[in-house]
C-alpha cells in the first residue's frame, strides 16, 4: 500500500483566483484582439482617415506607467511591513488612476477638436471605441483599488500571506490595464 | 443487482486511502443550506446549479421547439387556416374576411430567429455544457465544489436574466429581432431596417451580451477547477473523457466569445451612436443613408470567429458524454482514450481557423477561401478518429441497450449523417450551390442539433439518478428513443434534397417560384414528422419531472457499476459531496473487463504486479 500513496502526492498548485484572474485578462485580450483584428482588416481596405494623436495620450501614458510603479511601491512595502509607504504609495495609485482617466477624457476632447468625431470616419470609430473600452477596463482597476484601500485603511495593518495574495491579484490586474494602454497607443500609431 | 460481478466497499477504501482536507472541520458547509432561499435558489452547491441550468434548458427547449412547429405549419400547410392559433399569438395571425388566418411574415422570420437563438445559446451552450460541467466536473474530479461557488451561481443568474430579457422581446408590439440567429448587419445594425430591427434587436443584443457574461464566468470557473482542484492522483491523463471535454469547450468558450462581444459593441456603436462600422452605401425606400466607410463582412468575420467554435462548445460535450456512457455501458474501456484527447485537441484547435466556410458566398477573396477550405476539409480527420473509436468501443462489447446507451448509438449515427454534409460543404466550389439551402439546414440540424441533443439525453438518463436519486421510466426513455431517432432523420433526410435542388432557407413561402412547386408534399411530410417528434419529446419531459418524485429509487450507490468517482457520493447528495475524505485515484477511468474483474473504480488501487492506466 504504502507505494500508492507515495505516488501523486496533492499538488499545491498556483493559486486558484490568480489562475482565474490570468483567464480573464486572456479573455479581455481577446476582445481586443477582435477590435484590433477588425481595425487592420478596415485599415487595409482603405478609405481611412489619416490623424496624429492627441498630446493628452502620450500625457496619460506617462501617468499609467507612473501609477503601475506606485503600486509595484506600495506592494513591496506592505511585503517589507512599512506601514506609511504601503498606505500612501495605494493612495497615490488611486489619484494617479483617476488622472488617467481625466487626461483620457481631455484626450477624446482634443481628438473631437481636431475634427475626428466618431461617426464620420471607421478611422475615428475605431480610436474611440478601442480607447473607450480600455478606459472601462481602467475604471474596473479603480475600483479594485477602492476595496483594496477599504482593506488597508480599515484592518489593522499586519502581513498575511492571505491579504499578500489579494493584494497580488489587484497589482498583476493594474499592471495588465497599463501594458495593454501601452500596447494599444503603439498600435494605433503604427497603423494608421 | 444480484448480478454483480465484483463489488467494492468504497466507504472503507476511501477511509483508508483518500484525502483529508478538513473540508468538515470547518462547518462552512452548513450556511448553504441554512434556507429555501438560499438552498434551492441561491446556491452556490454546484449540484444544485447543474440543476438549475438543465430545468432552465428544457423550458427554453419547449419554447423553442414549439416556436418551429409554428413556422413548420406555415411551411408544410400554408394553405391552411391557423385561426386557432390567434389566441395565443395575437395579432401575428392575420384573419381574413373568410375567417382565415396566416401567420405574419415579419413574425414567420421572428419566429426562425429566436429558434436559432434560443436553441443555440440558451439549451444547447447553456442547458448542456452549463448542466453537465457543473455537476460531474467536481464530482468525477473529486473535488469539493468549484472554485468559486459564488462566481459559479453568477454564472447561472447571468444566463437566467438573459433569458428574461430575451422572453420579454417575444412580448414586443413590434416583435423580438427577425434578422436570423446570426443577426448580420444591416438588419441587425439600422433600428429602422425591419421590424424587429429596434427594441427587437436592442433586447438581443442586451440579453446575448448577459450571456456572454456567463459563459465566462463559467468558462473561467470550469478550467479552474478542472486545473487546480483534482483529487490526490487525478492527473490530466486519469481524467474521463467527460472532463477533458468540458475543459476543452470552457477553453474555447473563454477564447471566442469575447470576440463575439467586441462585434456586439460595435453593433451597439452602429446603432446608437451613428458609426458605420458595418454599414455602406445603404438605401431605405429610395433614400441613400449617410451611413458609409464600414462593411457588413467585417461583422460575419467576427461573428464567425465566434461563430464556428461555438458549434464545437455544443458538440464536445456531448462528445464527452457519449464516450462515457458508451464505455460504461459497453463494459469495456474506451477505445484509444489518448487518441480521444488529441482529437478533442486537434478539432479545438482547427474550430479556430475554418470560421470564413460560412463566408465563401460573402465576398471573400477566393484566395483565402482556400486556405479554409483545407482547414475545414482537415477537421474531418479528428471527427473521423472519434466515431471510429466509438464504433470500435462498441466492438465485442457486453451491450446493455438501455436507454442512455441507446442515445449515445444515435448520437454517432447522427455525427456521422451529418458530418459526411459537412465535408460536401466545406468544398468552397459545391458551396456555390448549396450555401442558403435546406441542405445547410439539414447539415447543422442533425450534426449539431441532433447530435448534440442525443448527447444530452444520453447524459440525462445515465447521470439522473446522481441528480434526483431516482431512475427514469426505461420504457417511456425508449420510445423517446426511437421516436425521435426516426423522426429526426424523417425531418431532415428530405431536407438535403430540397436543399439540392436549391430551395433556399429561411423563406417565408415558395407560391411564386414554380421551380419549388414540387415539394409541396415533401415539406407537408417533414412538418408532421417535425410535430410527431415534438409530441414525442413530451413524453421525456413528462417522464423526467414524474420521475423526480416517483421514480425507482435508487437503491445503491453505483447502478451502473461505473469506475467514475461521482458514484461513490452519498445517494442523497450533500455539500462538499463526500461525507469524510476525499477519494484517491490510482488508475484511469475505463478499467472495465480487466484481468477477470468486471470493472475496477479509480478509487481502488493497483494490485500486486498489476499494469495501471493504458
Ligand atoms: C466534418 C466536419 C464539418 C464540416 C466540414 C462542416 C462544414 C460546414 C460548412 C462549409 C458550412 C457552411 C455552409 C453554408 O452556409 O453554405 C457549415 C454550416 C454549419 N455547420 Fe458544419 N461542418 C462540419 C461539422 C459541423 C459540426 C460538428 C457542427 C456542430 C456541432 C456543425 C455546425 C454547423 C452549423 C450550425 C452550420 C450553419 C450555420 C448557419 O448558417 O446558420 N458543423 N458546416
Ligand atoms: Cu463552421
Amino acid at each position: 500500500m504504502s507505494t500508492v500513496t507515495m505516488e501523486n502526492e496533492k499538488r499545491k498548485g498556483i493559486n486558484p483566483q490568480k489562475f482565474a484572474l490570468w483567464l480573464s485578462m486572456g479573455s479581455i485580450i481577446m476582445m481586443f484582439t477582435g477590435w484590433t483584428s477588425a481595425y487592420i482588416v478596415k485599415h487595409a481596405a482603405g478609405n481611412w482617415l489619416e490623424f496624429g494623436l492627441p498630446n493628452m495620450f502620450y500625457i496619460s501614458t506617462g501617468v499609467i506607467v507612473l501609477s503601475s510603479i506606485a503600486l509595484h511601491t506600495s506592494y513591496i512595502s506592505y511585503k517589507k511591513q512599512w506601514e506609511k509607504m504601503y498606505k500612501g504609495m495605494l493612495v497615490l495609485t488611486f489619484v494617479l488612476g483617476i488622472v488617467f482617466i481625466v487626461t483620457q477624457t481631455q484626450g477624446w476632447y482634443e481628438l473631437f477638436a481636431m475634427g475626428v468625431d466618431f461617426k464620420a470616419n471607421v478611422a475615428g470609430s475605431f480610436t474611440y471605441l478601442i480607447t473607450w473600452a480600455h478606459a472601462v477596463h481602467v475604471l474596473g482597476g479603480i475600483a479594485t483599488l477602492i476595496v483594496a484601500m477599504i482593506h488597508a485603511f480599515s484592518l489593522k495593518f499586519r502581513y498575511r500571506e492571505e491579504r499578500k495574495n489579494r493584494f497580488e491579484l489587484v497589482l498583476q490586474y493594474w499592471h495588465f490595464v497599463g501594458v495593454l494602454w501601452i500596447y494599444l497607443l503603439f498600435f494605433i500609431l503604427n497603423i494608421r | 443487482m444480484a448480478d454483480i460481478a465484483t463489488t467494492y466497499n468504497e466507504d472503507v477504501l476511501i477511509k483508508e486511502l483518500g484525502y483529508d482536507d478538513h473540508f468538515h472541520d470547518h462547518h462552512h458547509g452548513d450556511k448553504y443550506q441554512s434556507s429555501f432561499i438560499s438552498h434551492y435558489i441561491f446556491s452556490m452547491d454546484h449540484k444544485i446549479i447543474a440543476r438549475q441550468f438543465l430545468i432552465t434548458g428544457i423550458i427554453w427547449a419547449i419554447i423553442g421547439a414549439a416556436m418551429s412547429i409554428v413556422f413548420r405549419l406555415q411551411l408544410g400547410f400554408p394553405e391552411e387556416s391557423l385561426t386557432w392559433l390567434k389566441p395565443v399569438l395575437g395579432k401575428w395571425i392575420v384573419v381574413d374576411v373568410n375567417g382565415i388566418g396566416t401567420l405574419a411574415p415579419e413574425f414567420y422570420y421572428a419566429l426562425v430567429t429566436m429558434h436559432g437563438t434560443i436553441l443555440v445559446f440558451f439549451v444547447l451552450t447553456a442547458g448542456l455544457s452549463g448542466t453537465f460541467s457543473n455537476l460531474l466536473i467536481p464530482l468525477q474530479l473529486g473535488a469539493r465544489d468549484m472554485a468559486s461557488p459564488f462566481l459559479n451561481m453568477l454564472s447561472y443568474w447571468f444566463f437566467f436574466m438573459a433569458g428574461i430579457v430575451m422572453f420579454y422581446s417575444l412580448f414586443l408590439s413590434t416583435g423580438p429581432f427577425s434578422g436570423g440567429w446570426t443577426a448580420y448587419p444591416p438588419l441587425s445594425a439600422l433600428p429602422q431596417a425591419s421590424t424587429g430591427s429596434g427594441t427587437g434587436m436592442t433586447l438581443w443584443l442586451v440579453s446575448l451580451t448577459l450571456f456572454v457574461v456567463s459563459v465566462l464566468l463559467g468558462g473561467i470557473n470550469y478550467i479552474t477547477t478542472v486545473l487546480n482542484l483534482r483529487t490526490k492522483g487525478m492527473s490530466l491523463w486519469r481524467m474521463p473523457l467527460t472532463i477533458w471535454a468540458f475543459f476543452v469547450t470552457a477553453v474555447i468558450g473563454v477564447l471566442s466569445f469575447p470576440v463575439l462581444a467586441s462585434g456586439f459593441f460595435m453593433l451597439m456603436m452602429d446603432r446608437g451612436l451613428g458609426t458605420s462600422f458595418f454599414l455602406s452605401e445603404i438605401f431605405i425606400e429610395g433614400q441613400a443613408l449617410d451611413r458609409v466607410g464600414g462593411s457588413p463582412v467585417l461583422y460575419q468575420h467576427l461573428f464567425w470567429f465566434l461563430g464556428h467554435p461555438e458549434v464545437y462548445i455544443i458538440i464536445l460535450p456531448a462528445m464527452g458524454i457519449v464516450s462515457e456512457v458508451l464505455a460504461v455501458h459497453a463494459r469495456k474501456p474506451i477505445f484509444g482514450y489518448r487518441a480521444m484527447v488529441y482529437s478533442i485537441l486537434a478539432i479545438a484547435f482547427l474550430s479556430f481557423i475554418v470560421w470564413a466556410h460560412h463566408m465563401f458566398m460573402s465576398g471573400v477573396n477566393p484566395f483565402i477561401s482556400n486556405f479554409f477550405v483545407i482547414f475545414t476539409l482537415i477537421i474531418a480527420v479528428p471527427s473521423a478518429v472519434k466515431v471510429f473509436n466509438w464504433i470500435t468501443t462498441l466492438f465485442g462489447g457486453n451491450i446493455r441497450l438501455n436507454t442512455p446507451m441507446l442515445f449515445a448509438i444515435g448520437f454517432v449515427s447522427m455525427f456521422i449523417s451529418g458530418g459526411l454534409t459537412g465535408v460536401f460543404l466545406g468544398n468552397s466550389t459545391i458551396d456555390i450551390q448549396m450555401h442558403d439551402t435546406y441542405f445547410v439546414v439539414a447539415h447543422f440540424h442533425i450534426v449539431m442539433g441532433v447530435a448534440a441533443f442525443f448527447g444530452m439525453f444520453a447524459g440525462i438518463y445515465h447521470w439522473y439518478p446522481k441528480m434526483y436519486g431516482r431512475f427514469m421510466n426505461e420504457t417511456l426513455g425508449k420510445i423517446h428513443f426511437w421516436g425521435t431517432m426516426i423522426g429526426a432523420y424523417a425531418i431532415f433526410w428530405p431536407m438535403h434534397y430540397i436543399g439540392m435542388a436549391g430551395v433556399p432557407r429561411r423563406y417565408y413561402s415558395f407560391d411564386s417560384f414554380d421551380a419549388f412547386k414540387h415539394f409541396a408534399d415533401m415539406n407537408k411530410f417533414i412538418t408532421i414528422a417535425a410535430i410527431i417528434v415534438f409530441a414525442v419529446q413530451l413524453l421525456f419531459v413528462i417522464n423526467f419531472f414524474y420521475s423526480i418524485w416517483n421514480g425507482k429509487k435508487m437503491k445503491v450507490k453505483n447502478p451502473w457499476q461505473a469506475t467514475t468517482l461521482e458514484w461513490t457520493t452519498p445517494i442523497e447528495p450533500i455539500h462538499g459531496n463526500w461525507p469524510g475524505k476525499i477519494p484517491s485515484v490510482h488508475r484511469w477511468a475505463y478499467d472495465y473487463n480487466k484481468d477477470e474483474r468486471e470493472f475496477v473504480p479509480q478509487y481502488v488501487p493497483l494490485e500486486e504486479g498489476e499494469v495501471g492506466d493504458h
